[in-house]
């Protein structure tokens, strides 16, 4: 693990060194980890997961890869070794449409496999089938959940999303105790994240999180990540952190069909710093024990929020900067990075001109690594967006802090609103005279 | 010809009391016609009555004649006679038939007019306005003809004299809505653009119960003086507005509505461009100079916008964010904008930078003060007047029957005298 940095450094020296990394504090060693600015490892990340998810992820891997032939058949290879332990074919299809006679004839298309498969899902089905028609027909409530329990599982191993997702909804109604419920519950979550449905996703983890029984903590967890995964989607970055903060460390990898704790940790910490004042950051997510845990397996994140927390904004940039590549080949993260990374960045800018009266330009164009006009611009935006109260003094390059003058305000605010006043009651006066008017000559009329 | 003499001599005689002008009121009602008949000879004798003291008379006789269509020379005869007599006219007197005093007035707009020279018009209306008012919050017939006289003859400074007055009681709805226009559009011409906006407004958020060709095209104004004095125009009007407004008039205005979008897109060239493809719609609407004021203001917005973020700035970048041609013409128009005290700022010419400076007004002055307070002065009048309507309106029996026809019954104890129609 890294030392420490050591608390008795003068604070001048830390601003000013924020545009030199290497030269204050010691190099950090590259370690090969999963979501290093290295290239993804292929296998290594989809040996986190396993099921569905799993083929998900590689397929969208292989899908946005662009330029990188390699990794987008290695992608290819692993889902069709996925695939075909499972029983979907018309994923299978899909693969080996892909793959399109690339990696030999191994990786080929193996009609056999796929009859075979098909003949047994028809035999299976109707099985199924008739056993629970003959559960209905005795009204044994449990036999008759299981029935369809039983139904959904083996839609979702066909691929049948809405069909399963059907068939889990209905085993409801002969639910008795809460851990049918709650069972009931984590399959419907499971397969609307697999449909990207995440409305459904966030009313049933309300509905699990109301059973009268107390959920043991892994369960806990997972419904408090699944319900992290809906927020993130609907761009509630703020609401997501909450949820994934909460997560305790039992998670381990027992939702691996869902979300790896590296992931936990990766959309946690950047929605956080995305969303989060300074106090929360700090209390929630750097003294946060728990969520210390899932840290410790992405470090580059941890290090990125710690950066970001004591100002060496320069760093943290640099770190999310290698993150981004692989960020963007995550199936449920690659919509929202554009708009995390623009959020901390410019809480970064704001951050860094809060405590100051005036600021040189050209110090903090060193320390964001970006040129003067473009920080100017950037400052610009944030300036009549009305987050930064300054002007920029474009001669000197500097930065004034600009603190409103509220008596003047306050004056010119009760001038305004008296000719407001005066205006609005004058015309109105004159429309009730207008109307009147009008009504006394329709009553002239009428008489 | 008999009649004529034993007129004048009547109009002579009984132009003294009240009671006698009464009466020659009745006399001159029934001698309109035979007056009428005679009109040719009728400006002779207009010399022998003195239009201070026989106002009434003098009014019939040059009413009637006007009444007939008249030539230019006869125009030039008629118009001094007309001024002097309004100049010199009694408003008692006046008072008793001010119809044709209005229409008297109205045919000396139209010689004034027919003769080319409106200037000589302005000063006889405006006396005449304010002698047919009965206060100055009341809005006669002959205020609009008098500000389109002043809008012909390009005199907006006097226009504006009228128009500082409150209205609250107005003869005819239609008077108003030419008045609100003219009115805005006497503004506009001084560059008084809130008080144009306050007027343009009015008409169109006025009660009516059909869609008129004043509110169209007061509309259309209102549309750009919004985008000069405010920067941002709203298609939605406020909820007093009428329902025939709120529906109808966007559909006559479709491309000021589409010039008010194109400049909130803050990008010059296509705002120019969109005038340039529709300039024959806004010249046949006789808007070209108020368009060409809507573009050239988009430039003192985005200046004006660049004050809030920056300190200093040079001319090269001003030039470049504005999307002016060259740094000359950046000076060129912050210069117009200190001197029309639109920004506070200082060129510095040696540099080529503009240094923008606070609003030096401390509300510390004297000046400052006696504003706030007559400010406040005028707020409580009004407050008061509001109140005062308000409770003439609850006595009034037409609203009491109103309001109680409707009223819920709860019991029989529940009684009082309130007229059940």
């Amino acid at each position: 693990m890294e030392p420490e940095e050591s608390p008795s450094r003068p604070l001048i020296d830390d601003i000013h060194s924020n545009g030199d990394v290497g030269v204050d504090e010691p190099s950090r060693s590259k370690r090969p980890i999963i979501s290093s600015g290295e290239q993804l490892d292929v296998e290594a990340y989809a040996s986190l997961y396993q099921g569905c998810t799993k083929i998900m992820r590689l397929l969208f891997i292989a899908d946005h890869c662009e330029g990188n032939p390699g990794m987008r058949l290695e992608a290819l290879r692993m889902a069709y070794d996925e695939i075909k332990k499972g029983e979907n074919t018309q994923i299978f299809r899909e693969v080996v449409q892909k793959i399109d006679g690339k990696m030999g004839p191994d990786y080929g298309m193996d009609s056999a496999w796929c009859e075979m498969v098909d003949r047994r899902a028809e035999q299976k089905k109707e099985k199924l089938d008739n056993e629970l028609n003959a559960y209905r027909t005795n009204l044994i409530k449990e036999s008759i959940r299981m029935g369809y329990n039983d139904f959904g599982d083996f839609y979702y191993a066909h691929g049948a999303l809405g069909d399963a997702f059907k068939s889990y909804v209905r085993t409801r109604d002969y639910c008795t105790t809460s851990k049918h419920i709650i069972h009931m519950c984590m399959s419907a979550i499971l397969v609307s994240i697999e449909m990207g449905q995440f409305p459904h996703v966030t009313s049933y983890v309300s509905k699990a999180e109301q059973s009268s029984e107390a959920l043991d903590p892994i369960t806990a967890s997972k419904l408090r990540c699944a319900a992290g995964l809906a927020h993130l989607e609907a761009k509630k970055y703020k609401l997501a952190a909450r949820k994934f903060l909460e997560a305790g460390p039992e998670l381990g990898s027992h939702y691996n069909e869902v979300i790896a704790p590296q992931d936990v940790a990766t959309y946690g910490g950047l929605s956080a710093l995305a969303s989060f004042d300074r106090t929360e950051l700090k209390h929630k997510v750097i003294d946060n024990d728990n969520f210390r845990n899932f840290l410790e397996l992405v470090p580059e994140v941890r290090e990125l929020i710690n950066d970001f927390y004591s100002s060496h904004y320069a760093s943290c940039l640099d770190y999310l900067g290698n993150l981004k590549a692989n960020l963007l080949l995550d199936i449920h993260l690659h919509d929202h990075v554009e708009s995390l990374y623009d959020q901390i960045r410019n809480k970064a800018l704001i951050q860094y001109t809060h405590p100051f009266v005036s600021v040189d330009l050209r110090m903090m164009a060193n320390a964001f690594k970006t040129s003067i006009a473009g920080l100017e611009k950037e400052l610009e935006a944030l300036i009549t967006d009305n987050q930064i109260q300054a002007r920029i003094d474009s001669h000197n390059k500097i930065l004034y802090a600009r603190h409103a003058d509220q008596r003047n305000a306050t004056f010119q605010r009760v001038l305004q609103t008296g000719s407001e006043f005066d205006r609005d009651v004058r015309s109105m006066l004159l429309r009730a005279n207008l109307i009147k008017h009008e009504y006394n000559l329709r009553a002239s009329r009428k008489l | 010809m008999g009649s004529l003499e034993a007129l004048i001599i009547q109009i002579q005689g009984l132009s003294s009391s009240a009671g006698d002008i009464s009466r020659l009121h009745v006399i001159l009602k029934q001698s309109e016609d035979s007056l009428r008949a005679e009109s040719t000879r009728l400006s002779a004798v207009l010399n022998e009555l003195d239009p201070s003291t026989h106002s009434l008379g003098y009014l019939y006789i040059l009413e009637a004649c006007t009444s007939a269509p008249i030539s230019k020379e006869q125009a030039t005869t008629l118009v001094p006679y007309i001024a002097r007599f309004i100049s010199y006219c009694v408003p008692e007197q006046i008072g008793v038939v001010p119809d044709k005093f209005i229409s008297v007035c109205k045919r000396l707009k139209d010689q004034v007019l027919l003769l080319g020279t409106p200037i000589r018009g302005v000063a006889p209306m405006l006396t005449a306005v304010r002698k047919l008012q009965h206060s100055s919050e009341h809005l006669t017939t002959l205020h609009p003809e008098f500000l389109l006289l002043c809008l012909l003859a390009k005199c907006y400074k006097t226009g504006l004299s009228i128009l500082e007055d409150d209205i609250s009681e107005v003869d005819q709805p239609r008077d108003l809505f030419l008045y609100c226009y003219y009115g805005g559009m006497i503004c506009v011409g001084q560059k008084r653009f809130r008080k144009a906006l306050e007027l343009l407004h009015n008409v169109v958020t006025a009660p009516m119960s059909t869609i008129n060709a004043i509110a169209v095209e007061a509309y259309k104004k209102y549309i750009m003086v919004s985008l000069i004095h405010h920067g941002q125009f709203s298609t939605s009007l406020p909820k007093y507005t009428s329902s025939v407004a709120q529906r109808l008039l966007k559909n006559y205005c479709q491309p000021y509505i589409e010039l008010a979008t194109s400049y909130s897109t803050g990008k010059i060239a296509e705002l120019e461009a969109y005038v340039q493809t529709n300039r024959e719609q806004f010249e046949s609407d006789n808007n070209s100079g108020l368009v060409k004021q809507v573009v050239s203001s988009i430039y003192k917005r985005n200046i004006q916008r660049l004050t809030q973020t920056y300190l200093t700035l040079s001319l090269q970048d001003i030039a470049n964010t504005v999307q002016l041609n060259s740094p000359k013409e950046a000076e060129m128009h912050v210069l117009q904008m200190i001197q029309d005290g639109e920004i506070f700022a200082t060129i510095n010419q040696k540099d080529g930078m503009v240094r923008f400076l606070e609003d030096p007004e401390q509300y510390k002055t004297c000046e400052m003060i006696e504003h706030i307070d007559s400010s406040i002065q005028r707020m409580m009048a009004l407050s008061r007047k509001l109140t005062t309507i308000d409770e003439q309106i609850s006595c009034d029996p037409l609203y009491l029957a109103k309001a109680g026809r409707e009223r819920q019954r709860f019991d029989f104890d529940d009684f009082d005298t309130v007229p059940q129609k």
